[in-house]
């Protein structure tokens, strides 16, 4: 027997199987957009048939960062920026375990811009949402790397003289198999784009503009929202990655200036996650590592025997 | 020339194969029944730049690279590009020569490889040889190769010639070079060895060599080895099969033994893109409940100092390992320091609990690396492993029955899923993951995938459950408990072999060190006890908890001690010093930070000067500091 035996189980599961009895005291504001992904993946989590106990949400800092405080699974609140380094590894150590990552604009695109660009690089098999206000929330309100050139904060008195991070295009780039973006105020949308997120085999991002109503009160500008795979305007192939750069740069010119294009950008879904590569050349056990600290009987090979000849 | 130990230094250029040369020719001197101990000296250069290694070689234990050596093969440096005076890196193609005649003894033997080094540009080389009655063999070593067909092998001849000078048989190196070469590089090779081995017979007299080689015997089977081997290898034996990484010298020996080794076992090796990645991947990992490492050097280091307060809060079981090199910044990237102890010991954030392990010998590595993995996960606590690039590289005999031990997969103190049922879990099912109980600090975990296990590991003050929390009287319980994981472990350690003592018992005074200086110490200990004085030493390899006693009573059982450490603030003194509170009057320094590491002579002299009031140290290389008070 497994012994995981929450991983892989098939029963019904109740969407308020994910909210705490014991509720922590929110510490989101009124009105916050964060409200809206612990709603949407509330909903997409039983949709995939995954319960509370396989599932491992990876969290940054920041008031995103609080959103495993709400969703009651497994969770992992770690340091700002460093979300997706944990989850990797916690997806290598044991693929069976649902790993979402989640974190802000400034905790994935700014102090974990590096991580954010390897791991989409290397594919790992993982779902990973930016709760893009284009502000620093919880340090209260300054610039981030999301906020619009010209922005205006408490440590930006003359407004920002940098463009904005465009994480659509850079997400494509670094290698992300799966790119989408949605938003707080478009609830089914965003649990659709959630559900079809955690179903594909590779790396997920999903931009998911939340507003901020406290810090970033221009947030608003962003309504009225076109989903670009149900519009009739936009008769788009998201699998066609020549399509989906060149509709990211237009969106990721115009954000501030009106339409908001949301929906599936791109998904490639023939191509190996990282776990695949590693396995195929022979870098990883087909056995969830993990599994092996608990069997009793596996035997564990030493140096002894293995290594000590080229020493003699 | 004494007959009882040989110091052969090969010098040339990084990159003409020097030390694997010189490993094989250790591992030769090895299976003759010798103790081995080589010594590396290397620049921060991928070819080209003087580089050395020493292999000593005695009948007797050798625990150190010795004072100076006999026995000097010059071979050139191929990759010399730059021969100009006033070149950035100085003369190299005369380097092999002229910059190791300091310490080669009176009445050793210089080899050198005439095709490729002038003696002329040595400055004073033949009254210097005349002086110290030095036996020189000019040899055409790079023509004899080059006949053979492979410049490169100007090596091979050279451990020819060497064989032949000192009566060492030829047959122990070839039946290395016959497991190690393929077939086609193989026979040139031998033919090349045996070239230079016939014609320093034909042309010179050698039937009394100017330096023997020492005769020995083994009662066990030996195996040679670094500090890095013995970690790798103590890991694996311990169930760790999970390691993260990014290269940083000398850290890189480490990590590179296990990725080419953690496939064949089902494990997982991963080489990232910077130092905080590779000890958050390390935490995400044990988080799952894998035995997973880390590492990195100095610099590196300073970049884990985040994740490892994560671990430290959320209680994750990590293993870290900081391979010291000489600093601040990127310092020497190949010399050795210990002054990264401070760095190790206090980095991050907050009130820490930390086990900090500094092993002395190629031995103690692959303890030290078992006992941390089995402190790292029975307590819940980040576990580091601190040693230096002298540590790292220097390679030795060991009885190979010290590796035969039974592996140990066991994941500490993490629950089975029966176990968790019958666990605390608030009113929606969530498990006491962080319960306040536990006599030693311990709260046994969960991890993810488990029934009945759910909880949030946050490195934010949290409750039993894991939900963040800034309550006063639960934040001192939190802290109480995982402060009360040092007591038990500075107990779980009492008496476990990491506090070795050398020397009379009832020695008159004392030599306190840790890490890497050990061997050197200890030899210099039974020199200055032949020469009369009454002195012992003590290494201390558990730094953190500190074994305040044991070091107490040690120094309560001398008149004065001496702290003998590389680096130049007296890092090791500090922490003594401010752990027993007291005995600061009777410690005074020794210390050395010029990139080489201690010989046993220059403790011998420091140690004297220490003894006699007032005296000086001859050279500038080592600094005695005085004892300051408390
Ligand atoms: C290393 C480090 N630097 C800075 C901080 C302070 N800090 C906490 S949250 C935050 C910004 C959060 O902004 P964002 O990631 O956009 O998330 P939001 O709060 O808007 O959801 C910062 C700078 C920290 N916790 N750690
Ligand atoms: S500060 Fe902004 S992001 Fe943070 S909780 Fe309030 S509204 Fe939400």
């Amino acid at each position: 027997m497994s012994a995981f035996s929450a991983i892989g189980e098939e029963r019904e599961i109740d969407r308020n199987e994910y909210t705490p009895e014991i509720e922590p005291q929110p510490t989101w504001c009124p009105g916050c957009g964060d409200f809206g992904v612990l709603k949407a993946l509330k909903g997409a989590l039983p949709e995939v048939g995954r319960t509370p106990e396989e599932t491992l949400l990876v969290t940054g800092i920041g008031c995103s960062g609080k959103l495993n405080s709400y969703l009651d699974s497994y969770g992992f609140h770690t340091i700002h920026g460093r979300s997706l380094p944990v989850a990797r590894a916690a997806k290598l150590a044991n693929p069976g375990v649902e790993v979402v990552a989640a974190g802000g604009d400034g905790d994935g695109y700014g102090i974990g811009g590096n991580h954010f660009m390897h791991t989409a690089r290397e594919n790992h098999d993982m779902t990973y949402i930016v709760f893009n206000n284009e502000i620093f929330g919880l340090t209260k309100g300054q610039t981030s790397p999301t906020s619009p050139k010209g922005h205006k904060s408490k440590t930006q008195p003359h407004g920002s003289a940098k463009t904005p991070i465009r994480p659509l295009s850079l997400s494509l780039t670094s290698g992300a198999s799966f790119v989408a973006r949605t938003a707080a105020v478009n609830p089914n949308q965003a649990q659709r784009i959630l559900k079809e997120a955690m179903e594909h085999d590779g790396f997920a991002h999903i931009d998911f503009l939340t507003q901020c109503p406290t810090w970033n009160k221009d947030a608003k500008q962003y309504v009225p929202y076109t989903d670009i795979n149900e519009s009739e305007d936009y008769d788009f192939d998201p699998t066609n990655r020549a399509d989906a750069q060149e509709l990211m740069r237009e969106t990721e010119d115009k954000l501030y200036e009106g339409e908001v294009l949301t929906g599936v950008y791109y998904r490639e879904d023939d191509r190996p996650s990282y776990q695949q590569e590693k396995q195929e050349i022979g870098e990883m056990p087909e056995e969830p590592l993990a599994e092996r600290y608990f069997d009793g009987d596996y035997e564990w090979e030493r140096s002894y025997d293995n290594f000590i000849d080229k020493h003699k | 020339m004494s007959a009882d130990e040989l110091i052969w230094r090969i010098a040339g250029g990084s990159g003409d194969g020097i030390a694997s040369t010189s490993q094989n020719f250790a591992k030769a001197l090895m299976r003759s029944g010798l103790h081995v101990f080589t010594h590396r000296h290397y620049p921060s250069r991928i070819r080209g730049g003087h580089t050395y290694v020493e292999v000593r070689a005695s009948a007797d234990p050798v625990k150190s690279r010795g004072d100076g050596y006999n026995f000097l093969l010059a071979l050139g440096d191929s990759f010399a590009r730059n021969p100009q005076d006033e070149a950035y890196y100085g003369n190299e193609e005369a380097k092999p020569l002229a910059e190791n005649l300091d310490e080669l003894r009176e009445g050793g033997v210089i080899v050198y490889d005439s095709g490729l080094l002038d003696p002329s540009e040595v400055p004073n080389f033949e009254e210097r040889v005349e002086e110290n009655d030095w036996h020189v063999y000019d040899i055409d070593l790079r023509s004899l190769a080059r006949e053979q067909g492979r410049e490169v092998m100007r090596n091979t001849a050279g451990v020819g010639v060497t064989c032949a000078i000192t009566g060492i048989p030829l047959e122990a190196i070839e039946e290395l070079m016959r497991d190690a070469m393929p077939e086609k590089i193989l026979e040139p090779n031998l033919e090349i060895m045996q070239t230079g081995y016939d014609l320093v017979h034909e042309e010179y007299d050698v039937d009394a060599p100017d330096v023997s080689v020492p005769s020995g015997d083994h009662d066990e089977e030996q195996v040679l080895m670094s500090g890095s081997d013995a970690i790798a290898y103590g890991a694996i034996d311990e169930g760790c099969r999970f390691i993260a990484g990014y290269p940083m010298t000398p850290w890189t020996e480490v990590f590179t033994i296990m990725s080419q080794n953690l496939p064949e076992l089902g494990g997982i090796s991963e080489q990232v893109e910077d130092e905080i990645a590779a000890a958050a991947l390390a935490i995400g990992a044990s988080h799952m409940g894998v035995k997973a490492m880390s590492g990195s050097s100095g610099g590196g280091f300073a970049l884990m100092g985040e994740p490892l307060g994560l671990a430290e809060m959320t209680e994750t079981p990590l293993v870290l390992i900081e391979a010291m090199r000489a600093g601040p910044s990127t310092g020497m990237p190949t010399k050795p320091e210990q002054a990264d102890l401070e760095h190790v010991l206090y980095t991050s954030q907050g009130d820490s609990q930390r086990v900090v392990l500094a092993p002395g010998t190629v031995a103690e590595a692959y303890e030290a690396s078992r006992r941390a993995f089995q402190l790292a996960y029975e307590y819940q606590i980040p576990t580091m492993i601190v040693y230096d690039q002298k540590l790292s590289g220097e390679l030795t005999n060991v009885p190979a029955s010290h590796f035969d031990r039974e592996p140990n997969g066991d994941i500490g103190m993490t629950l089975t899923e029966d176990e968790l049922a019958e666990q605390p879990h608030t009113a929606d099912g969530k498990f006491h993951r962080f319960q306040h109980e536990g006599e030693n600090g311990v709260s046994p975990r969960s991890v993810p995938g488990q029934k009945a296990g759910r909880y949030l590991a946050t490195g934010n003050e949290h409750n039993p459950a894991g939900h963040i929390s800034e309550d006063p009287d639960n934040r001192v319980a939190q802290m109480d408990r995982r402060q009360r994981k040092l007591d038990a472990i500075r107990e779980d350690l009492d008496g476990d072999g990491l506090l070795v003592e050398h020397g009379p018992e009832d020695a008159e005074y004392g030599i306190l060190t840790f890490g890497s200086q050990q061997g050197t110490v200890e030899e210099a200990v039974d020199r200055l006890n032949e020469n009369g004085t009454s002195v012992k030493a003590l290494t201390v390899a558990e730094l953190a908890p500190y074994p305040v006693d044991a070091v107490r009573s040690f120094l309560d059982s001398v008149d004065e001690a001496l702290v003998v450490e590389m680096n130049a603030s007296a890092q090791f003194r500090g922490l003594t010093q401010k752990e027993l509170g007291t005995h600061g009057e009777m410690l005074s320094s020794l210390l050395k930070y010029n990139g080489n590491p201690f010989e046993p002579a220059e403790i011998v002299e420091g140690f004297t000067t220490k003894l006699v009031d007032g005296g000086e140290l001859p050279g500038n290389e080592t600094k005695f500091v005085p004892a300051a008070g408390d």
